[in-house]
Parts: C-alpha cells; sequence; structure tokens
C-alpha cells in the first residue's frame, strides 16, 4: 500500500505546530501595540475646533493662568470649560472683528453654545475628580502635556489605567509644590531634585497611594 | 407557587398538626425528610390546625424556643419551599423570547466569545463638550446643588431637599428643618423623581381627543368666563382634591366671590372624611389633632397606620421610636397596642396586636370608652379575642394619663374618631399628647357628600363647566355614584393632571400639570407649616401650573405660578418690618415660613354625639375592607414602576394587588393562594385572585385600590384589579355583605418572600425560617428579659478567631466604615429601598423577571413572622451587603472584579465583571443581584436625566450589590483631604441612611469609638447574621426588643 501522506508532510506539520505559537505571540504582540498606539489613543493627535483655540498663545505666550478659564478645577471633579461669555471678557475688544472669531461672536448673539470636540476623555465608569489632584500637588503639565505649547490641543497622555496606576503606585515621581500646579513649562523642573522634593511632599500633602478599584470605579 | 389545594399545602404532621411541642417536632423533622412528610393533609382539612398547636406559643424563657417562619407554605414545609432554599434564581426564564436556548447560544458564539477580549479595545467615540454662552451663577459642573422644596400626598406637604446635577433633580432626601420631615422620606417622595421623568406622563395640550393647544384653551376659559360672569357663575363647578395650599385657596375664594353661584368641590379617593367628621361629632368643629408621640409612653391605634401613612407620618415614626430607643438596660421603651384588620407595618411594630374586623373596632372602642368611664353605650358583644385585653389594657391607660394617644386611622368610620377623642379627653392627653389645632385644610368639609352633591347636579344637568384640577375622579370615585357616566352631561368640562388618564379621556379639554418640582405653589404640613414648593427644573413638557389655570379662570392674562405665589405671601406682611425679599429668600431656603404652624386650641367635647346610633350594624356575612395600596396610594402612582416593583410591606407582594384574607377565612371558603375569585358586593363584581395573610382579621377582605388602572401609563395600565368598581359612597371604608364566588382559573401572583434566603449552614434540606432560628438571624427579646440578660442577643454567636483564616488579616488604618441597624426602630416602610434605587440608579425588571427572583434592589426587607397564624408577630429585617471583612465573594471572583478596600468596603467594579456569578453562589447573606437581560433602560431619552452621575448604570451581564454608597464616601473624602482634616462622623450619610424616618440605620467610621455606629455596636443588643462562617461582617444589627404588658397573656 502506497504511502498516505508525503514525506514533506512531516516539516510541514513541524512548523505549522512550532509556527501557531509564534503566530499566537505575534497576534498577541501586535494587538498590545495598536491598543497602545496613537491611532487608539489619539496621543498627540490634534484635533479640529470650532475655533482654532490656541493654548500656547493664551496660556503661554499671554501668561493667562489655566484657572481663568477652567474656573471649578480646584473645586470641582470637572476643570470646567469656559461659557463663551468668558471668551468675550476680551475679544469684545480684542480682535473684535477677526473672522476666525466669528463663531464665538455668534454663539454670544444667538446664545447657542459653542461645539467643542473634547480632547481628553476617560470612559463612564471611570470618575476622575480634578479638585483632588490639583490640590494634592499634581500639575496640569503632567497629565495634559505641553499645553504652553499647543496651537490646537492634543492628548498628551492615553489616560489609560496602567498609565494612571503608574502615578497613584508612585505619586513621588511626580508630585510638585502646590504653588507650581498650574505652570504650564513643559517639561516642567522642579526646584529642587525630584528624588527628594517628591518623598518630601508626599508626606506633607499627605498622599496616599491609592490604588483600590472603587477610588475611580463606583 | 403551591399547586392546588391538595398537595400545595401541606404540612408535617409529626409535628404542628398533632400539637405537639416545637422543640420536639423540629428534632423529628431533622431527620429524614421524606419519611415524615407521608401525604400530608391538604388545606381544606388541617392544615390551619396550626393555630391551636402550640407553634410559636411555646416560649421558653427568651423567646429563644419559638421558631420564626416567613410564610405559610415554609411553616407547613412544602417541598416547593425546600426546592426553593437551593435555587437562588428560582427558574429558568428564556432569554428575551427568541427561542434559542442558552446552550445553543453559547455554540454559536463559541467563537466570539474567544474574541471577546477584543471588544475591550474599542476606540473612546468623540464626544462634543457645549458649554454655556452665559454661565449661571454658582453653577459648578459636577457638584450638585440642594433646593428646599415639597411634595403634596393627601394635601398635607412634607419638607425636601432636592439634589439637582447641572439642572436635572435625581434625588430626594428630607428636609432637615422641616417638621414633617426633620430629614427623613416616605416611598412616595423617594420615587417622585422618576414620575418627573416618566415619559408617559401628558405632554400636550389635548381637545376632544386631538391635540389641542393652550391659546385655544385660554379662547374657550374667555368664552366661558364671560358666559358665567353673566350669570354669576350658576353652573360653574370646580373639583379638586384636598387643598391645603393657601394661595390656592385664596385664589379659589376670589373665584367664588366673583361667581357668587359656582362652587368648588373636593375629593380625596382615600382621604380623611371619617377624621374630620369624627371631630365635628366630637366638638361640633373641625379640628386638625397633632399627635405628640415623642411624649406618650403607651398608645393605642385603632386601625390607624400611623408610623407609615397618612399626614405626618415621616414625623410620628421619629417621635415613635426615639421613645423606644435603647441605650442601656436603664433604657424605657414605650408601648404600643394595634387593633387593625389588614397586617400594617405600625401593626408589625405593636408590642400586643389584635386583629378585628374593621366593624367590630368600633365596638372594641366603645367597650374601651366604657371601662376608661365614658358612657359609650353599644349594643354589640366584643368579640372573644378581645376580652382578655380590656382590663389590662384600660389599666395601662388610666396609669399613663396625660402621657398616652388613642389613634383612630382614617378609614374608621367617624365614631371610631370621636370615641378616640373622647378617650383621650377622658385620659387627660388632650393638650399634653394630642394638640388640637384648626384644621390645615383650606376648606374642610365632607368630601363624600361634596362629590355626591357634585354628582346630583350634574345629573340635573345643572353644571354646565367643570374644571377638574387634579385627582382622577372617573377612575376612583365609588362606583355608586356613576361618576364618569354623569361627567358626560356636562356641556365644557376640563381635566388638569399629570396623566392623560381615565378622566382625560371624558373631558373635552385635557390639560398637561406639571410636575411639583417644575413649578411654583405652596401647601402646610400636618402641623400647618406652610412650605413653598419651589420648582428644581422648567416644565419638561407643556405642563401648567394650578395658580396659572385657575388665574386664567380669573381673567388675568399670561399668568405665572412664581407670582401669584410670592404675591400672594407678600400680601400676607408675614415680614413685619423686615424687607419682603429677605423674608422670601429665608423661606425658600428652609422651605417653609417660620412661624406658621397653627397655634394649640383648647376644645370642648360635646356631651353627647349621637353613640346611639351605630355605623357598623347591619349586614351579615364577609366583610370587605378598602385601603389605599401601600406602594401605589390610591392610583396615581401606579404608573411608577419603583413603586410597582417595591414589595408591599408584610405581604412582600409585587406588580398587584389582592383580595387579602385570613387563613382561617381562606380555609372557611375552600381558597388557596393564587385562586381567582368573584368578589360581590352591593350589586357589584370584580374577579380577583386570593392573598392568604397571616395575621388579618378573620371573616374580612381586604382589597387595595389604585391598581386595574385603564389609562394609567406603560408601566400601571392594567396592572392588577380595580377595587374602586366594588367601593360605595356611604361606606367607603368597609362594609358587610360581601360574597365570595371561587371560579376555576388561577393567577399566578408574584411576592419576593422566599427570595434570597440565606440557608441551613451544614447543607441540610431545612427552610430558612429554621436556620433563621437556629442560627439567630433576628433577635428578639422583650425588654424584661433585656434587663435580666442584656447580653441575650450574642448567644448564638460563636465567632471564629481572626486566624481561622488562610489569608493575612487585613489591616485598618484609616477610616474602616461599619453599619449598624437597629431593628428596634424598623417599621419596614421601605423607604431605604427606594431611596437606594434612586441612588444607586437601580432597574426595575418587572413582573416576570421578580417571578424568578430577578429584583435587582441592593436592600431588601426581610419579614419573619413567629406564633401562630392568627396573630403572629411580625419582625422586619433590612439586609444589604454585609462588606465582610472576610468575604467569601472576593475569594471566588476569577477576574479581581470584587476586591477588597483598605477601608474594608467589598468592591465591586462593573467594568472587570465578566458574570461569571461565582460571588453570588458564595455569598452566604444573598445580597449580590445579576444583570441577566439589559434591565437598564438605555434608550428612553427623559429616563437619562433621572440617573445619579456619579454611579454607572449597569449594563447586562454584570453582577452588583450594595456598596454602602462609595460614591459617597469618595465625595466626602476628596472635600476633606482638600481641607486636610479627617471625615467628621455624619458627614457621611449612605442614602438607605439618610431617608430612615426611624433613624434605624447608622453608618460611620468604626475605628472612631465615638462615632454614633461604634457606640450602637458597643451594645449588648448588637450581633452579626451567621458569625461563625468568620465572614466578620461590618454591618451588624441590634436586637428588637418588645415591651408587652405583663398583664396580658397572648
Amino acid at each position: 500500500m502506497a504511502q498516505i501522506f508525503h514525506p514533506s508532510t512531516n516539516t510541514i506539520s513541524r512548523v505549522s505546530i512550532y509556527g501557531a505559537v509564534f503566530i499566537i505571540a505575534t497576534l498577541g504582540y501586535v494587538s498590545y501595540e495598536v491598543e497602545r498606539s496613537s491611532y487608539f489613543t489619539d496621543v498627540n493627535v490634534a484635533r479640529p475646533q470650532p475655533v482654532p483655540f490656541s493654548h500656547k498663545h493664551h496660556a503661554a505666550e499671554l501668561g493667562i493662568d489655566c484657572r481663568y478659564c477652567h474656573t471649578s478645577v480646584e473645586d470641582s471633579s470637572f476643570a470646567g470649560i469656559p461659557p463663551t461669555h468668558t471668551c468675550m471678557t476680551c475679544h469684545s475688544q480684542m480682535w473684535a472683528t477677526s473672522p476666525m472669531l466669528e463663531p464665538v461672536r455668534a454663539s454670544y448673539r444667538s446664545d447657542q453654545s459653542l461645539e467643542w470636540t473634547r480632547v481628553n476623555s476617560l470612559p463612564d465608569f471611570v470618575y476622575f475628580n480634578h479638585s483632588i489632584h490639583v490640590n494634592k500637588g499634581i500639575g496640569c503639565t503632567t497629565c495634559h502635556g505641553p499645553v504652553g505649547s499647543m496651537p490646537l490641543t492634543w492628548r498628551a497622555q492615553s489616560l489609560q489605567m496602567e498609565w494612571c496606576l503608574n502615578c497613584h503606585r508612585h505619586p513621588e515621581g511626580y508630585v510638585r509644590p502646590r504653588e507650581d500646579v498650574f505652570k504650564v513649562d513643559y517639561p516642567y523642573q522642579p526646584p529642587e531634585d525630584q528624588s527628594t522634593l517628591g518623598p518630601r511632599l508626599v508626606k506633607e500633602y499627605k498622599i496616599r497611594s491609592l490604588t483600590n478599584c472603587s477610588t475611580c470605579h463606583r | 407557587m403551591t399547586g392546588n389545594g391538595e398537595s400545595g399545602f401541606r404540612i408535617q404532621d409529626s409535628g404542628f398538626g398533632t400539637g405537639k411541642p416545637l422543640e420536639e417536632a423540629t428534632s423529628v423533622s431533622g431527620g429524614p425528610m421524606t419519611s415524615n412528610r407521608k401525604s400530608g393533609f391538604g388545606i381544606q382539612d388541617s392544615a390551619f390546625r396550626i393555630q391551636d398547636s402550640e407553634v410559636g406559643i411555646q416560649d421558653s424563657g427568651f423567646g429563644k424556643g419559638r421558631r420564626l417562619w416567613r410564610s405559610m407554605e415554609e411553616l407547613a414545609g412544602t417541598a416547593e419551599t425546600r426546592d426553593a432554599l437551593h435555587n437562588e434564581f428560582l427558574r429558568e426564564l428564556p432569554v428575551e423570547g427568541n427561542g434559542i436556548s442558552r446552550r445553543e447560544v453559547l455554540r454559536l458564539m463559541g467563537a466570539s466569545a474567544a474574541l471577546a477580549g477584543l471588544t475591550a479595545c474599542t476606540k473612546l467615540p468623540t464626544q462634543k463638550i457645549v458649554p454655556y454662552v452665559r454661565a449661571p451663577e454658582e453653577f459648578i459642573p459636577g457638584k450638585p446643588l440642594f433646593y428646599s422644596t415639597a411634595m403634596t400626598l393627601g394635601g398635607f406637604a412634607t419638607g425636601l431637599l432636592v439634589e439637582s446635577h447641572l439642572g436635572r433633580p435625581t434625588k430626594v432626601e428630607g428636609n432637615p428643618d422641616h417638621p414633617a420631615s426633620l430629614g427623613a422620606a416616605d416611598i412616595f417622595a423617594q420615587a417622585s423623581v422618576l414620575t418627573l421623568y416618566d415619559p408617559d406622563r401628558s405632554q400636550a395640550v389635548i381637545h376632544e381627543g386631538r391635540l389641542g393647544r393652550w391659546s385655544d384653551f385660554l379662547a374657550a376659559m374667555k368664552n366661558a368666563r364671560d358666559a358665567h360672569l353673566a350669570s354669576k357663575g350658576a353652573g360653574l363647578r370646580i373639583l379638586t382634591e384636598t387643598i391645603t395650599s393657601p394661595t390656592l385657596a385664596s385664589q379659589l375664594r376670589a373665584i367664588l366671590t366673583e361667581f357668587p353661584l359656582a362652587k368648588w368641590h373636593q375629593y380625596e379617593p382615600v382621604g380623611r372624611d371619617s377624621a374630620r367628621e369624627g371631630a365635628r361629632l366630637a366638638f361640633d368643629e373641625y379640628v386638625n389633632p397633632v399627635y405628640r408621640f415623642d411624649r406618650a409612653d403607651v398608645v393605642l391605634s385603632l386601625d390607624a397606620d400611623f408610623l407609615c401613612s397618612g399626614p405626618g407620618s415621616v414625623r410620628y415614626a421619629r417621635d415613635f421610636s426615639n421613645r423606644r430607643r435603647i441605650t442601656g438596660v436603664e433604657s424605657g421603651m414605650n408601648r404600643l397596642y394595634v387593633v387593625e384588620t389588614m397586617p400594617s407595618n405600625t401593626g408589625a411594630m405593636a408590642d400586643h396586636r389584635l386583629p378585628l374586623r374593621a366593624s367590630e373596632i368600633e365596638v372594641f372602642a366603645r367597650a374601651l370608652a366604657e371601662t376608661l368611664g365614658m358612657k359609650a353605650g353599644g349594643q354589640n358583644a366584643l368579640p372573644q379575642a378581645a376580652t382578655g385585653w380590656m382590663a389590662p389594657l384600660a389599666r395601662d391607660l388610666q396609669a399613663h394619663k396625660g402621657s398616652s394617644i388613642v389613634v383612630a386611622g382614617d378609614q374608621q368610620p367617624p365614631l371610631v374618631h370621636a370615641l378616640a377623642h373622647g378617650m383621650n379627653q377622658a385620659l387627660g392627653n388632650a393638650g399634653e399628647t394630642v394638640i388640637y389645632t384648626d384644621s390645615v385644610e383650606a376648606n374642610p368639609l365632607d368630601q363624600m357628600q361634596s362629590l355626591r352633591e357634585l354628582v346630583t347636579d350634574m345629573k340635573s344637568g345643572q353644571v354646565t363647566t367643570l374644571l377638574i384640577i387634579g385627582g382622577n375622579p372617573v377612575y376612583t370615585a365609588p362606583a355608586d355614584l356613576e361618576f364618569g357616566e354623569h361627567l358626560l352631561k356636562v356641556g365644557l368640562r376640563a381635566h388638569f393632571s399629570l396623566y392623560n388618564d381615565e378622566t382625560s379621556n371624558l373631558c373635552h379639554w385635557h390639560i398637561p400639570a406639571v410636575h411639583y418640582l417644575e413649578s411654583w405653589s405652596d401647601a402646610r404640613a400636618y402641623d400647618g407649616t406652610a412650605s413653598i414648593v419651589q420648582p428644581l427644573i422648567a416644565p419638561l413638557y407643556d405642563g401648567k401650573s394650578a395658580h396659572e389655570l385657575l388665574a386664567v379662570l380669573r381673567g388675568q392674562p399670561d399668568p405665572k405660578a412664581h407670582d401669584i405665589v410670592r404675591d400672594y405671601w407678600k400680601s400676607q406682611n408675614l415680614a413685619k418690618d423686615q424687607d419682603f425679599e429677605a423674608f422670601w429668600e429665608t423661606a425658600l431656603e428652609r422651605g417653609l415660613i417660620a412661624g406658621t404652624a397653627l397655634a394649640a386650641k383648647t376644645v370642648s367635647m360635646k356631651p353627647s354625639f349621637g353613640l346611639e346610633s351605630s355605623t357598623t350594624s347591619g349586614g351579615g356575612g364577609l366583610e370587605i375592607v378598602f385601603r389605599a395600596d401601600p406602594t401605589v396610594g390610591d392610583g396615581r402612582f401606579a404608573n411608577n414602576g419603583w413603586l410597582q416593583e417595591l414589595p408591599k410591606p408584610v405581604t412582600r407582594l409585587t406588580w398587584d394587588n389582592a383580595a387579602m384574607m385570613s387563613p382561617a377565612t381562606a380555609q372557611q371558603k375552600g381558597l388557596s393562594k393564587d385562586d381567582v375569585v368573584t368578589l360581590r358586593y352591593e350589586g357589584r363584581e370584580v374577579q380577583a385572585p386570593v392573598w392568604i395573610v397571616p395575621g388579618h382579621a378573620d371573616g374580612a377582605v381586604t382589597v387595595h385600590v389604585g391598581y386595574g388602572r385603564k389609562r394609567a401609563g406603560r408601566v400601571g395600565t392594567g396592572v392588577g384589579f380595580d377595587a374602586y368598581a366594588l367601593r360605595t359612597s356611604d361606606k367607603p371604608g368597609s362594609g358587610m355583605g360581601l360574597e365570595i364566588d371561587k371560579t376555576a382559573e388561577r393567577y399566578a401572583l408574584v411576592a419576593t418572600q422566599h427570595h434570597s434566603r440565606i440557608n441551613e449552614g451544614d447543607g441540610q434540606f431545612e427552610e430558612e425560617s429554621r436556620a433563621a432560628f437556629k442560627r439567630g438571624l433576628v433577635q428578639i427579646g422583650t425588654l424584661g428579659e433585656f434587663r435580666r440578660d442584656p447580653n441575650f442577643a450574642k448567644e448564638h454567636e460563636e465567632e471564629p478567631s481572626k486566624n481561622d483564616s488562610l489569608y493575612p488579616p487585613f489591616k485598618y488604618d484609616g477610616y474602616a466604615w461599619g453599619m449598624a441597624i437597629d431593628l428596634n426602630s424598623c417599621t419596614g416602610c421601605n423607604a431605604c429601598v427606594v431611596a437606594c434605587q434612586a441612588e444607586n440608579n437601580i432597574a426595575v425588571v418587572g413582573k416576570e423577571q421578580v417571578s424568578a427572583g430577578r429584583e435587582m434592589h441592593w436592600i431588601r426587607i426581610d419579614t419573619y413572622f413567629r406564633g401562630g397564624l392568627e396573630s403572629p408577630e411580625t419582625y422586619f429585617q433590612p439586609v444589604l451587603c454585609m462588606q465582610c471583612e472576610n468575604a467569601p465573594c472576593e475569594l471566588v471572583c476569577p477576574v479581581g472584579a470584587t476586591t477588597h478596600s483598605p477601608e474594608g468596603l467589598n468592591e465591586m467594579t462593573y467594568n472587570r465583571c465578566v458574570g461569571t456569578r461565582y460571588c453570588s453562589n458564595n455569598c452566604p447573606y444573598k445580597v449580590r443581584r445579576f444583570n441577566f437581560l439589559l434591565f437598564s433602560d438605555w434608550t428612553t431619552p427623559s429616563l437619562f436625566a433621572l440617573r445619579n452621575p456619579n454611579v454607572t448604570v449597569r449594563s447586562r451581564g454584570v453582577m452588583e450589590k450594595c456598596t454602602y454608597c462609595v460614591q459617597r464616601i469618595q465625595e466626602a473624602k476628596i472635600k476633606a483631604e482638600r481641607e486636610d482634616r479627617a471625615i467628621q462622623d455624619g458627614q457621611i450619610l449612605t442614602a438607605c441612611q439618610q431617608t430612615c424616618p426611624t433613624e434605624a440605620i447608622v453608618f460611620g467610621n468604626i475605628n472612631d469609638k465615638n462615632s454614633r455606629v461604634s457606640k450602637l455596636k458597643a451594645q449588648s443588643r448588637n450581633y452579626a447574621l451567621l458569625t461563625e462562617l468568620n465572614t466578620r461582617p461590618r454591618t451588624t444589627y441590634l436586637a428588637r426588643l418588645r415591651n408587652p404588658n405583663p398583664e396580658i397573656k397572648e
């Protein structure tokens, strides 16, 4: 009786069995990378907005404090997006006829809100609170990146859970003095070495490493 | 549950039937169950020998020898109840009825399931942020605001604080400054926020069945006004519900002045006519009794559920429970006697409870009044059961002159109220524990008579214009008045209400009403305190306020409710030398106008008040008793899913009403649970399913009105049967001559009494009640026993040492959250259940799912009975997640979705949960709830606004449970951390705690030895459930005490 399988079957089966391991591993690696790629996380992707608002110009060049617009950042979970009225406090006088600002003026005239595209967003099952982070010495740029050099705003960090936990496990690496929280210089240069400043501030601000689930998930 | 009368209701003949002592009975049944059960006997012959057996009558000193039970089936030990114990989820339901079995789905979806993990990798959708153009002041996104307002029920106001997130009212709390609330709220207030967002609420003006326009209605009203001005208002009638609102009353009076021949009628379906007429019988004037339970040592309730229904009940519950709060052996307790027909929450709190038919209560009241020295007459013989009561009760009341209260129920006839007033006078309680004031109602009158007159006028064609403001009389009016039929003879009829309901359907015009959270008004509380109803949101639909409607009739163009209410109070000159603006701001902030409580007045008893004419004589046979439903009220809450699904107190029935009767009556009529019967009364009949209630008076059938709605909305239409169809205007409370006929049909009623039960530890097949008894789930003692042995509640506890665990113990360095629930205060009112539902976005699942044991409530009120079926003692136990320190659920979760927090919480992380249900399986307390289907409504837009934004809305396939309101804990922690201080005791209130009228639930930090919860836990009455499992629960209970009169042998 003739052989059913050609001798090459041996090779093929060996390659495919061992190969399967590699294929699965590759698939796993690819999905791991894809999930963290900026395609997925939108990190470093500038978002188009109805008005090309520049943080670089307002925050860095003009030196307007973050809290002038993001008024509730110290009191509430939500930092606050300024109402049109806030824009018009200046822009009713400066650049009052600029065509670029027409949507702002239109909004003010018609009482219709501007619709901004959200840049930094978390899933609905995550409860982030700005006020406690700011009050415990976490600076704006630590999460929001080089805001002072963003002509259009983009997301600077993935905002994925591993990224959050990174700081929640080791806050001493990121904490800064409270008076420096709203500084937009990037990268932030601490007044002394972070390795001595961090642990001191953690102690002073009574920062606890909160990594249990209900800290963020409720 | 039970099949039929033959096999359904068996009883172990070894124990109860033959009347052997209990200990023997339990020990025998501890052996092989099957051999004991033999054939059993059917319900008809001897199941109810239980009554005369010694179950529950045994009392070996500490009540330990007395067994607890949860239902009669269980007491009888049917096979089904035992099976039910082992199936946490009672039966399999098909998956959304598509005929594919679970296995098939699994097979088909195998490949997809393998890839399911990738769904976590979806990109977040692009979202918009839409800020204000001009931001309102004090409005911080992410921070809720609280506004004081008030809700009326039956006309009477309860002050509330309502939480608003970005302009959306989401949660109702009591107003601590308000005398009727003191910070607590009842189920109706808690659930009212769901009615606000109910998509079935009326949304537009309807004219003759078609969409109409408000401007056309204004034109029609102008024509009517012009015509009536000429005729001085002849033929103009206004029908309202009970009105206490000063503004509305002044508007109505102005209309009556302008149209002298017009009439204002009032009708409240389950109203207080008897209370009013009773006061008039006794004092010749309408007066309003305000009870001071905070001063009473002995209370006798004559069919009054004063703890859970009626004006002021939230306050009364607080005052009452404050008089029985135990801090140590030296503490005293008040004593409550209850005589009632249908077991109520107040009856469950009673130290002595006597079931009597409604008609016998008058006989009882007469006999007692006679014993107390009044000339009360009374020709009828005292019921047998009451004879032993009379002398000791009278002695007890007389020993507490000036510190006792006799309170009569609103549905009792006027004579009983008059007798109660007489007894309070005779006992010197008037002015001490019973304060009389002028009537709180703006225009007190005999409402039934008022409605009758209206119907007579409609019948004779004298009514040309009828404005129905609120209420739903076509559905609620007594059947003999034939309101709906005569309504059609009215020339112009307009109905103003929240829903386009039965009455709207028969009217030319339907005007949508605003919800109380949408517009301005005012109302008086039980003691007369004027409360401002302040809106939190602009009307969602095209609703109008009653003030605006009446202003239209007065010819005022474009009226605004705010101006009307404000102008009224401005005209009252209460601000005196103060600036009115400041006065008004203070009133709004506090939710009430200070100093408007009515002053006490002295009343004098009439020497005689028609005692010769008994209202109860005549007619034999069965008695029918009409009561408002405990959860849907008189029918106005029929479309509220939270209230429909809320298990009714004592019976734990959901989604239905039933003909409630005692076991003996059912046996006599050959009826068993779920039989459909025809109820025939005064020539009318309805069909109703039977529900057997231990403790119900024999020879009477209680029916709850409020069901059988025809136009309630998607939730309430067609649910239950309409008991109003039997109710007559001359005897709205109860009447004799009911006939009952069994039909061949059966109807499945659904109660949650058998759901989520804790079973016997060693795997034996025993009923949960026995487990409860053996494992000491409910600890009960009398005050005397407690004084002799303060530690009686701990005797069952066997606490394994901390080291009996394979895992190292947790260290709780900072806060350690814990809860203590004082069973001595819990009235089983369910307010916590609804508050939890509102706070935590808990879904409603519907009757079919409830029947499969899938209700989602995070708190359940376990109800236990003890003693014979005639009048068992009733015990309530709220059970929620115990937040065990050694939690069995945490160990079995394969994905780490339920974990332990450093503060001792068992956290539930919904986004991690994959739905294995291992945790629920391993939970000995059965407090976890699983989303078998997509129970949360993800599609109805108006309901999005209802949700608490601080709690995740759960999806299908996710486990959930009580979190100790972790969102409130985090909120308080963040606030405290920002201010660099520790959280003070009382700064975190869980939703259940905050709303509890009796402060039975206390939450706090158990590491702080001075916190209220620590002090409660340090009491000797404190005990935990199932300590032998070494779960170390953070939620513990304080034993229930009773204060029986030693002279009464039961």
